[in-house]
């Protein structure tokens, strides 16, 4: 079925539409960079204990930055669906009222219990969080973290998610084209940095994208 | 009925409620429809589980019309 781009896309006309070609692409793009930056930190430590055991402390620096680019980057994902402050409780319940419309009801409790929507793609299977989304892929074995918002902070939060949903499911591919990538590699190096109360949404997104014939289960009759 | 729902800082505000046969809340329902799309607001309709459709004429016989601002990267 051919669909409309979305109307944002306009402002980012020099990117190439996402598609799930460019995403496995920019995925492999991120695990090799991931590689190039520990290996020859890693590599630099070995030789230098090698050479010179007296080197210790400055292999050990070259660990830790083997270990910290990494985690910078995956903390850097996580915190695209890191909670925003909630404004005037009557708006977010009138905000929530709208969403829970259109949401069905695993998708209503995981947001409850989560803070995250989740939304089954043809790209995979999102979550949709107030400034960001996660899309879980691959069968759950990798995840990327996109920055997208609307430009208005002071939205109630449900309202922030309905928006992203409904540009979400109206073009799917131009919703990752407007995005900014931030991350993208294992679930687990995501999930680990992610709040407690959001990780069982990555974990229902990992699950519902390795069983993708179950993704409708996300979507109200 | 039919409504036209702006996503505002309220939550959402109810702009115009309307039933195909009255030719007077279906005009205020379009006027109050192309104010809003001159203000920069997109307009939406669910076209299905997980689907929807941006709209640029007020679909007269949809259920529910939603208002929404542009995304963009963060």
């Amino acid at each position: 079925m051919a669909v409309e781009a979305l109307p944002e896309v306009a402002t980012v006309h020099w990117r190439p539409r996402a598609n799930a070609a460019r995403l496995r692409t920019s995925g492999r793009l991120w695990t090799l960079t991931t590689v190039a930056h520990v290996v020859p930190f890693l590599a630099a430590a070995g030789a230098l204990l090698a050479l010179q055991p007296i080197t210790l402390p400055v292999a050990f620096v070259c660990v830790a930055h083997a270990w910290i680019i990494p985690a910078l980057y995956a903390q850097r994902g996580a915190n695209v669906v890191r909670p925003r402050p909630r404004g005037d409780g009557a708006a977010e319940r009138t905000a929530l009222g709208l969403l829970a419309d259109r949401v069905g009801h695993d998708a209503r409790e995981l947001h409850a219990r989560t803070g995250l929507v989740p939304e089954p793609g043809r790209l995979g299977t999102w979550l949709v969080g107030e400034a960001g989304a996660l899309l879980v892929t691959d069968r759950g074995r990798r995840v990327f973290c996109w920055c997208v918002r609307v430009n208005d902070p002071e939205l109630p939060s449900a309202d922030r998610i309905a928006h992203l949903l409904l540009a979400l499911r109206a073009d799917e591919e131009g919703f990752a084209t407007v995005a900014n990538l931030a991350f993208s590699g294992a679930p687990w190096r995501v999930r680990r940095r992610l709040s407690k109360t959001m990780r069982p949404a990555l974990e229902a997104g990992a699950v519902a994208e390795s069983s993708r014939g179950d993704h409708r289960s996300f979507t109200p009759a | 009925m039919s409504k036209l729902v702006r996503m505002d800082r309220t939550g959402h505000t109810t702009l115009a409620e309307w039933q195909t046969g009255d030719a007077e809340a279906v005009e205020a329902a379009v006027e109050a429809f192309r104010r809003e799309l001159d203000r920069g607001y997109l307009a939406m309709v669910s076209t299905g589980p997980g689907h929807a459709e941006q709209v640029r004429e007020l679909p007269v016989d949809a259920d529910l019309v939603i208002l929404r601002l542009p995304i963009s990267g963060g």
